[in-house]
């Protein structure tokens, strides 16, 4: 009969919990949600600053909801004021890129380039398409956070990512 | 006794080191003044010697300026990782007031290019113009544009988005690397300086008009807060090698000295007497008055270019056109009135590229300043001829240079009205009167074309103008027009001759521009450039002064032989237009693409033959956008055309007549010696091939420029 004591069972927890956060971590960067600037990020987290990453990927989020209503709000318009638009999908381009959230870049790259066309039903399509794309990565994020601050809660210790990308 | 020795011997060897690391020496400086002392002491104890040579760059005083608070965010946290001293701030203008409050508070500023309150750009320019930091550019962009933008206004590095802390780590080398030329430069702004800038002081004092000075002035003081002119004696009369301040009094001085001389006779030995100033040495004055002719010249095209150009740029060159000859400062003025803007960034631009040019060391200084003058030149030229009185002749010509390509049909007329007119001047500057007539016949053609340049010359023509900007370049430029015009190769040779002034040089720029900006398609023939010169009015402005080669047609000829080259890629046109145009850039819009090649072409066909004149061109048009770089998304288009180009060019400019150009032509201008441009042009002209004949005239491969 294998008996477990409680730390040894609170260590398989917490393995457990750091495998799955890894393979979490991978599944997200194979999938193509975060990219290498991700990592970065990840390696700036230090004990100085142990929440850098939950802190700017916050900042982030805060952000680029402002940038998605502005976007809403200009395409709205009667007439649409293109390069408002294009500097705002700009910034959530360089943002986003920031951060990693790689699919969110890519959308904001496409619709840049409606933007100079002045193409408003591919704006508009774009722009939805954009929301999704943010929507996606902050739900993974999110769960990424959690599963970060469950292993820490239970004593656990973030496994750093190793990929060559 | 021996103690003393060994005392002296310290001190030499910590002023060695402090002078090596640079920093060190910057932080003494400007410690005397206010309260930097601090800054010495830290700096001075990292930086002393071999000791903390380790610790070196740690302590670095970064200042990141990003309106994007993740970015920010995650910036600051990659500084502080290098172990640098990093301030944040999401305003320019916070970002500008921090660094007026702390002259030497910081090393180095790292500025995203898209901002709400102030572009990147400006702020780029503001900061080379009033502290002189190096700056570095990012942005998520990276648009040859928008990367050739930085290089011409002077930033010393730029990163792409997202910044990756590795590339973080190495940004100080920018600030040993300025420090270190400035070092050089004080050192070397001896004789070598004197030398060469007797002979464009002359020239280019046509080009600094009064009317320049109320601008600047104004513009000087809208961007200043503080002066600290106090620090900036104290700077100049405590160190052997000072780094000059010109705050916004010492510069009212300069310019008051000036006016009192006359800018024609506005020497630095008898500014400085005038001005009186403990501590100012003559070189100081000279590299501030080189900038500041520059920005004389870079005012007039980049008024045009902020205004619209329409409105103003008609007006403008309707009045220049009226009274080629008395287009004294009014226009300037008008423009600098008008775009107020536009005279802030030109002083900001002229203060950014002297401060490039200073930066350089001695030597190759004349031959950058030259450059970079003819940059700005073309601007000014275009509006601000009346300030150049004695180019008369030239000035015509520099109005149709200034011409936007991206001039309407109505200005283009009257680009080729004034090109006419300028023609006729310069067939008057030129010797040779056969050459008048080509371009009188050249205008009716240019006048089609000249529509056709709006649309497509705007990346032509500022190559052109760039190409002329380089001294050598205008040298060859001129060669290559007279030499078109039929002006036997007299001209042919000196390309890289410092240009006299001469008025056929004048007459070369003008019919360059009206070549190109009639898009080229105007047979080159005897005037090539005048359509073209129209567009590149800029260029040829700077050509003009720069090129005072007597008979510049091989420049000419690079100018087309570089056009013809680059007629596929044109991109490079469009680099091309990139420089000539700060002023052009923003007409040509659309068009800059095609100016640059169209320039390029031109260039090649009617050279061919000197390969010199044609890396001087090229050169001269890099140098133009280099020199340029203000203007807004018209010269970053243009330098984007003209960038690929430059890029693929990388013509060598060499500084002599180099038989053949090289295959590519570097287009930074900043980076190279006279000698590089040459040879980077002369490359290009290689690359180029021969002239082909898509031209009537001598093949301005209008045709081939893309638009």
């Amino acid at each position: 009969m294998l008996v477990l004591c409680e730390g040894q069972r609170q260590n398989m927890e917490v393995d457990q919990m750091q495998r799955q956060y890894l393979d979490y971590t991978k599944s997200l960067f194979l999938e193509g949600f975060l990219d290498g600037q991700f990592l970065q990020l990840q390696q700036l987290q230090d004990e100085n600053n142990p929440d850098f990453v939950v802190e700017v990927v916050s900042l982030f989020f805060e952000d680029s909801e402002r940038l998605l209503n502005d976007l809403t709000f200009s395409l709205e318009q009667k007439t649409i004021d293109f390069k408002k638009v294009d500097a705002h999908v700009h910034q959530l381009k360089g943002s986003s890129s920031s951060i990693g959230a790689q699919r969110v870049k890519n959308c904001c790259i496409a619709f840049r380039n409606f933007c100079e066309e002045q193409n408003i039903d591919a704006c508009l399509s774009c722009l939805q398409q954009v929301k999704q794309e943010y929507c996606h990565v902050k739900n993974k994020l999110e769960t990424l956070i959690r599963l970060e601050q469950q292993i820490v809660a239970a004593g656990g210790s973030i496994p750093v990512m190793e990929f060559s990308f | 006794m021996l103690l003393l020795l060994l005392l002296l011997l310290l001190l030499l060897w910590w002023c060695y080191c402090s002078v090596r690391f640079g920093l060190d020496l910057r932080s003494m400086n400007l410690g005397n003044g206010k309260g930097s002392m601090s800054t010495v002491t830290t700096t001075g104890v990292m930086k002393s010697g071999d000791v903390v040579s380790n610790q070196f760059p740690a302590g670095l005083r970064v200042l990141v300026v990003d309106d994007d608070p993740t970015c920010l965010m995650i910036l600051e946290k990659m500084l502080r990782t290098c172990l640098y001293e990093v301030t944040k701030c999401n305003r320019a203008e916070t970002a500008l007031s921090l660094l007026r409050e702390n002259k030497n508070g910081f090393d180095i500023v790292i500025s995203d290019v898209h901002m709400p309150d102030m572009d990147g750009f400006k702020l780029l320019e503001h900061i080379g113009l009033e502290m002189d930091l190096p700056v570095i550019m990012m942005s998520a962009d990276d648009g040859k544009s928008v990367v050739m933008k930085g290089v011409t206004h002077g930033a010393c590095d730029y990163l792409i988005k997202p910044v990756r802390i590795e590339a973080l780590k190495n940004i100080w080398q920018h600030v040993v690397r300025k420090k270190k030329n400035e070092w050089k430069d004080a050192e070397q702004s001896g004789s070598a300086e004197e030398g060469d800038r007797q002979p464009k002081a002359s020239d280019e004092a046509d080009y600094s008009s009064s009317a320049n000075e109320g601008s600047w002035r104004n513009s000087k003081k809208r961007r200043d807060e503080e002066e600290e002119e106090a620090e900036d004696r104290d700077d100049t009369s405590t160190l052997k090698k000072p780094r000059v301040v010109w705050s916004v009094e010492l510069h009212q001085q300069f310019v008051a000295a000036v006016d009192q001389l006359g800018i024609d006779k506005a020497v630095p030995k008898k500014i400085l007497e005038l001005m009186n100033v403990p501590g100012l040495t003559r070189e100081n004055v000279a590299s501030h008055l080189q900038k500041y002719r520059l920005y004389l010249r870079r005012l007039s095209g980049v008024s045009q270019h902020q205004n619209n150009m329409n409105n103003s740029f008609l007006g403008s060159q309707e009045a220049t056109f009226g009274t080629i000859s008395s287009i004294s400062g009014i226009d300037l003025q008008t423009l600098a009135v008008a775009g107020q803007l536009p005279a802030q960034s030109l002083a900001t631009l002229q203060a950014a590229g002297l401060g490039r040019s200073t930066a350089k060391a001695g030597v190759p200084m004349p031959i950058m300043d030259q450059r970079n003058l003819f940059s700005f030149e073309n601007p000014r030229v275009r509006f601000g001829e009346g300030q150049q009185q004695h180019l008369s002749s030239s000035k015509p010509m520099n109005l149709l240079l200034g011409i936007p390509t991206n001039m309407e049909p109505k200005q283009l007329a009257n680009l080729h009205q004034s090109t006419q007119s300028i023609a006729s001047l310069n067939m008057r500057v030129n010797a040779s009167a056969p050459q008048g007539n080509p371009l009188l016949m050249q205008m009716p053609q240019s006048q089609p074309r000249g529509q056709m340049l709006s649309e497509n010359t705007g990346p032509r023509v500022p190559r052109l103008p760039s190409s002329l900007g380089q001294p050598n370049v205008s040298n060859g430029i001129s060669n290559g027009f007279l030499g078109r015009n039929g002006i036997a190769g007299n001209n042919r040779g000196p390309a890289y001759n410092p240009v006299p002034p001469n008025s056929s040089l004048l007459s070369f720029p003008m019919n360059q521009s009206s070549e190109m900006s009639v898009n080229n398609s105007l047979p080159l023939g005897s005037t090539p450039g005048m359509s073209s010169i129209t567009t590149k009015g800029s260029f040829q402005e700077e050509v003009t002064s720069g090129i005072k080669t007597s008979g510049g047609f091989p420049s000419y000829d690079i100018f087309n032989e570089l056009h013809h080259h680059k007629s596929h890629d044109w991109e490079i046109t469009n680099p091309g237009l990139t420089y000539s145009a700060p002023h052009h850039a923003n007409p040509l819009q659309g068009n800059i693409d095609v100016s640059p090649s169209v320039l390029v072409h031109q260039g090649f066909s009617s050279t061919q033959q000197t390969g010199q004149s044609r890396d001087a061109t090229l050169i001269g048009k890099s140098m133009f956008s280099v020199g340029q770089g203000s203007e807004q998304d018209n010269l970053q288009n243009a330098v984007q055309h003209l960038h690929p180009l430059l890029v693929d060019n990388s013509v060598r400019v060499k500084s002599e007549r180099i038989p053949d150009a090289s295959s590519q032509t570097n287009l930074f201008p900043d980076h190279y010696g006279q000698e590089d441009l040459m040879s980077a042009l002369l490359k290009q002209q290689e690359g180029m091939g021969p002239a082909e004949s898509e031209f009537e005239f001598d093949a301005y491969s209008l045709d081939n420029i893309p638009v």
